[in-house]
């Protein structure tokens, strides 16, 4: 599904501030993976995923995405077939439009000049109904009176409208309350098994990154370090990942909010 | 003051804010909706109007509003262009395309800054023509407008509800969730300006056609002129839907004109208008602003006499 060849990425080359943030970086992605992936600060976590979603243009290295290469193409043209939500529940929708408009926006079909008909309505409103958060009944209303947690269940439903062949997910319930959290996380679950999506995931949560999925990825220095799946996958603690850590970096994991959420 | 005196006051007022309202709704679209200030708003009117005399001078009254509106898209084209592609700052993209258009305008008319149309046939004295005899034989000025304002905003109203004007809202409402989205940011600003600049030549020249005359100042101003009269159109009608707050947008641009009307017959001097256009924009803009920070001054305030009481 997704086949990346000997990526690399530096900031700022050539000066002080010079950072390889990916170096030649390989991974294969099958189709219905939901990878989780964890990493200490700074590990190249988002990067890999701005690599994938094409916000910036790697140095070197090729990306396939379903035998497509996607290497060169505009960030615009991947995110037909790539879904991607953030940390910030702000991000992934437009506050000043109402939650009709934004739906339409993710359903998308039809020419430049269609307009929302009532069966795209009704569509909407099932697809929100399905999010238990009463949505539904508020379509005319703008995106920016709902609470975090609805933006990104909203911003969650309307990146899937149409499963996308993949699904980067950057901490996207780190940045909600804990309650909230859990029902995203339930949905993000439900959704992405209801469509078998495949999908990438960064966590924060060492105990959710190895409950949820089939495969989980460890990153440093702009690497993956460890690639764990199968039977040795669920036989593993987080207690066996924190050493696993300190065998493969040759240190301590020094990501603050990780050790915290334990 | 008579009542007929008033009256035409009025209807002056009522003429001017219809026309000029055509580039409020531009700047509705450039400035509300993709959230870009768009600055070349003064050269583009300009260019409207001086391509709509040249054209109608030449003996096409009709072909003067379309050749007007195309020259607005191809000056809208070029500043979303400076600003997308080549990572010219918004602002200065404009500031710089209004800089080249003066040197453009004067040469569509023929290296002088000012025509006379007294003896053009244009659209207005095509329909003054077609009136004459009947109970609007005077109003064709107004009918011209009120027809150019009606499909702009019926037009507006329809194009921001399709998949496209969406993009476009979208793109000014939140650029981040558009960049990861699969619009284009670059393709809906080009659209959004083009479109909007098209409007602003097409006052342009509506207005130079109105009044028989341009010259290469008409446009002096106008950005700040729409913008004051936009700014109080949302007073009126900010909330709501699409087709409401446009409405609201001319409306705005109206009561704008008839005040100013009215300031002008309490003898205030004609050349104050960009003045106060400047000071209500300036009010509008910061009164949010300062409106939040009242809280923190009021608090620094009584500190201070706290402290000076004892």
């Amino acid at each position: 599904m997704l086949k990346m060849t000997g990526v690399s990425k530096t900031f700022n080359p050539g000066t002080v501030n010079a950072k390889t943030a990916l170096s030649d970086l390989s991974l294969h992605v099958n189709k219905g993976d939901f990878i989780t992936i964890i990493g200490a600060n700074g590990a190249g976590k988002s990067t890999l995923f701005n690599a994938i979603a094409g916000s910036f243009m790697t140095d070197s290295g090729n990306i396939i995405l379903d035998g497509k290469d996607i290497t060169l193409m505009p960030e615009h043209k991947r995110a037909k077939s790539i879904g991607r939500l953030f940390q910030d529940p702000m991000r992934g929708s437009a506050p000043g439009m109402s939650i009709e408009e934004n739906m339409a926006l993710a359903a998308g079909h039809g020419g430049w000049l269609s307009s929302v008909s009532r069966k795209d309505k009704e569509l909407f409103r099932e697809r929100l109904a399905l999010l238990e958060m009463g949505l539904e009944d508020r379509m005319k209303q703008p995106v920016g009176l709902l609470s975090g947690g609805q933006r990104q269940a909203l911003t969650l439903m309307m990146a899937t409208f149409h499963p996308p062949k993949l699904l980067l997910l950057d901490e996207h319930t780190a940045a909600l309350d804990p309650g909230t959290a859990e029902k995203v996380l339930e949905l993000t679950k439900t959704i992405v098994a209801e469509n078998k999506l495949t999908c990438l995931m960064i966590t924060h949560n060492m105990q959710s990154a190895l409950d949820l999925g089939n495969r989980t990825f460890m990153m440093n220095n702009g690497s993956i370090v460890y690639d764990v799946q199968g039977e040795e996958r669920n036989n593993l603690t987080v207690s066996d990942l924190l050493q696993k850590f300190k065998e493969s970096v040759g240190k301590e994991l020094d990501n603050d909010r990780m050790l915290l959420s334990e | 003051m008579d009542f007929n005196s008033i009256l035409s006051i009025g209807e002056n007022a009522l003429q001017l804010g219809l026309i000029s309202s055509l580039t409020v709704l531009a700047l509705f679209l450039s400035y509300t909706m993709l959230n870009v200030c768009d600055l070349s708003t003064d050269g583009c009117f300009t260019l409207g109007a001086t391509v709509g005399a040249v054209v109608a001078i030449a003996g096409h009254p009709g072909l003067s509003i379309v050749a007007a509106m195309a020259a607005g898209i191809v000056s809208g084209f070029v500043v979303a262009f400076l600003q997308t592609k080549m990572g010219i700052n918004s602002l200065l993209a404009g500031i710089i395309v209004n800089t080249g258009l003066y040197s453009v305008n004067i040469a569509v008319m023929g290296n002088s800054s000012l025509l006379n149309m007294n003896k053009t046939e244009t659209v207005f004295t095509l329909l003054k023509e077609k009136l004459k005899g009947t109970v609007l034989e005077k109003e064709y000025t107004l009918i011209i407008a009120l027809v150019a304002v009606a499909l702009v905003v019926v037009f507006l109203s329809f194009f921001l509800k399709t998949k496209l004007g969406l993009a476009i809202r979208a793109t000014g409402n939140n650029p981040d969730m558009v960049r990861s989205s699969s619009i284009n940011p670059v393709f809906t600003t080009i659209v959004g300006l083009c479109v909007a600049n098209s409007f602003t030549a097409l006052s342009g020249c509506l207005l130079a056609q109105s009044q028989k005359s341009v010259n290469i100042d008409i446009g002096t101003g106008m950005v700040t002129v729409a913008l004051a009269s936009l700014l109080i159109g949302g007073v009126f009608m900010g909330k709501g839907k699409i087709p409401v707050r446009a409405v609201g947008v001319v409306l705005g641009s109206i009561v704008f004109r008839i005040v100013y009307a009215i300031a002008l017959r309490f003898d205030m001097p004609a050349y104050m208008l960009k003045l106060i256009s400047s000071v209500i924009v300036i009010i509008a803009i910061s009164a949010p602003y300062i409106k939040s920070q009242l809280p923190a001054i009021k608090r620094r305030i009584s500190l201070a006499r706290g402290k000076g009481a004892a």
